[in-house]
């Protein structure tokens, strides 16, 4: 396939997804570093949001036969993550998860979910963000925590894990004066 | 030497207490614990990870992380310094009192070699030095709480609260599924290391130290020297650390270290100090004598030498062989013979030559007297 710019044979192939549709592009290497495709570039503000509007979680460079795929925010790619053993923002964990996911696992020796601290701003702002499991697992914790404060005598540990408890049972109540308990 | 007072840290040449948290050697089991620690990884979800941040990105996260770090209250008295401001000598003094990492001292390494004037700062409490937090070390911020002794339970409530204060105000990168997000996908989930500074020289002096290896790493648990990951044990001095973070809740991972895997290898060296006492007697009272001879006659020591022998006679001591001679004294040497602590001492900069004569002049008046 010759390239859409020149008469070079194009080597990276591109597709995105514009209002559902999908579009190609077939660039030769020349070409498609001046475009800025192929080898990701910083982009802009405001090409990160167009990209993310887009491309959804995983923006797709087609280069020579293997598809590559870059964190939308950061333009990372699993080659970098591999070479370096670092992600490159918070985004890369989405658009890299079905990759990342059996590292992980191998990692911690078979965890594979988060059983721990939930931030405050989760539970309070975006409880409802929280999966019904997610929810219980924590809970389950939580109760087990309590417990152990209890029969131990810690009194003040028992008191912010009842607290955090709480929130997690009615995930609307935003802090201020508690309202609607029976 | 005080920190009190310095009311713009920036200005100022650092000072510090003759002595820190994690080697003071006070409180539970401190003659094998000489100190725990809790570190805390968190991320902001609005700024790129250090291999993807330009030097705006962390002038950025660097001035949200110190406005909030100095207005959230967490600790009585909290010190700012921009470390990529202070010299390789300060620097290094921050790594000796363990308030830093090497790594962060030398700065992100761009393009391979390290960027000393990297952005990035550091908030410790004074004057106990419990509390330190870095940012933009691998992560965007580092909470670390040391205590002395075996005290990871207060050591963690107080990292705990510190993150709860820290979060109230920023945008922490966090998934219900994965935890806290963090640079290195090893470190997700908690984003909790705990760990703890053991002194072990019976249990290297009965060649059993191997076996306490071993049985860490079975369950998953990572020893690494003093100085931290990929380090010798200088002066038998080692950390014990957890190695995983995801699918464990952080009391779980307290309690199976505090209560299980640390008593245990507490119990092990107490044991073989004892088998020691009692039926190698002399060879220790030799060993321990021999140490304190060498120190306080020698007029060239290195580091790790100096340590080495300072480890024995902490045994010593510990032993009741060697009468008469204070505990904390060792324990302040430990840190003082580390070469930026000595350079401060003696109020000027060495060369190695310098400092090896330097050390053995200082270890000696500090034993004699
Ligand atoms: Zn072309
Ligand atoms: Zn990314």
């Amino acid at each position: 396939m010759k390239c859409e710019h020149c008469d070079n044979e194009a080597t990276v192939h591109e597709t995105t997804i514009v209002k559902g549709a999908s579009v190609e592009r077939h660039l030769c290497e020349a070409c498609a570093s001046k475009t800025g495709l192929g080898v990701p570039q910083p982009a802009t503000q405001g090409q990160i949001t167009g990209f993310v509007l887009q491309a959804g979680a995983g923006l797709v460079i087609q280069g020579g036969a293997r598809p590559v795929t870059a964190c939308p925010r950061c333009l990372m790619t699993f080659a970098e993550f591999k070479q370096h053993g670092h992600l490159g923002c918070a985004d890369c964990y989405v658009a890299f998860e079905s990759q990342l996911l059996p590292l992980i696992e191998r990692a911690h020796e078979g965890g594979e979910k988060h059983v721990g601290k939930i931030p405050r701003q989760t539970l309070d702002v975006r409880g409802a963000g929280l999966s019904t499991q997610e929810r219980l697992d924590r809970m389950q914790v939580l109760q087990r925590e309590l417990e152990a404060a209890v029969a131990a005598e810690q009194y003040e540990l028992a008191a912010k894990l009842r607290d955090e408890l709480r929130r997690l049972v009615e995930p609307a109540h935003r802090g201020g004066p508690a309202v609607g308990e029976s | 030497m005080r920190g009190e007072g310095s009311r713009d840290p920036r200005s100022e040449p650092l000072r510090f207490e003759a002595t820190t948290e994690w080697l003071r050697a006070e409180g539970e089991a401190a003659d094998v614990v000489l100190s725990s620690r809790v570190r805390l990884a968190r991320n902001l979800a609005t700024s790129p990870f250090g291999l993807k941040a330009t030097r705006a990105d962390r002038l950025s996260t660097l001035d949200v992380c110190r406005s909030r770090l100095l207005q959230s209250g967490i600790a009585p008295r909290v010190v700012w310094l921009d470390v990529h401001e202070r010299n390789a000598t300060e620097r290094n003094l921050l790594v000796e009192r363990h308030l830093i990492s090497k790594p962060f001292s030398r700065g992100r390494s761009v393009g391979g070699a390290p960027a000393g004037n990297d952005p990035r700062g550091l908030a410790f409490s004074i004057p106990d030095e419990r509390l330190a937090v870095m940012v933009n070390e691998e992560d965007h911020l580092r909470i670390q709480v040391v205590h002395s002794g075996l005290a990871l339970e207060a050591a963690w409530s107080q990292a705990d609260a510190v993150d709860d204060l820290l979060e109230a105000g920023l945008p922490y990168a966090f998934s219900p599924r994965l935890g806290y997000l963090t640079a290195c996908p090893t470190n997700l989930g908690t984003g909790l290391r705990m760990s703890v500074m053991l002194h072990l020289p019976a249990l290297r002096l009965t060649g059993e130290l191997e076996k306490v290896k071993r049985a860490a790493s079975d369950m998953a648990l990572a020893v690494r020297g003093y100085y931290g990951e990929g380090s010798e044990a200088a002066g038998d001095l080692f950390q014990l650390s957890n190695q995983t973070t995801l699918g464990k809740a952080e009391r779980t991972i307290l309690h199976e270290l505090a209560t299980e895997i640390i008593p245990r290898i507490i119990a092990y060296e107490r044991h073989a100090r004892n088998e020691l006492l009692t039926k190698r007697r002399i060879a220790i009272e030799d060993q321990s004598h021999r140490a304190l001879a060498l120190l306080t006659n020698a007029r060239l020591l290195a580091t790790d030498e100096a340590m080495q022998h300072l480890s024995m006679v902490r045994l010593g001591v510990m032993l009741g062989v060697l009468p008469g001679l204070d505990q904390n004294r060792v324990n302040q040497l430990l840190l003082l013979v580390q070469p930026a602590h000595l350079q401060l001492a003696v109020g000027r900069e060495l060369d190695q030559e310098q400092r090896r004569a330097a050390r053995a002049q200082l270890t000696r008046a500090r034993l004699l007297n």
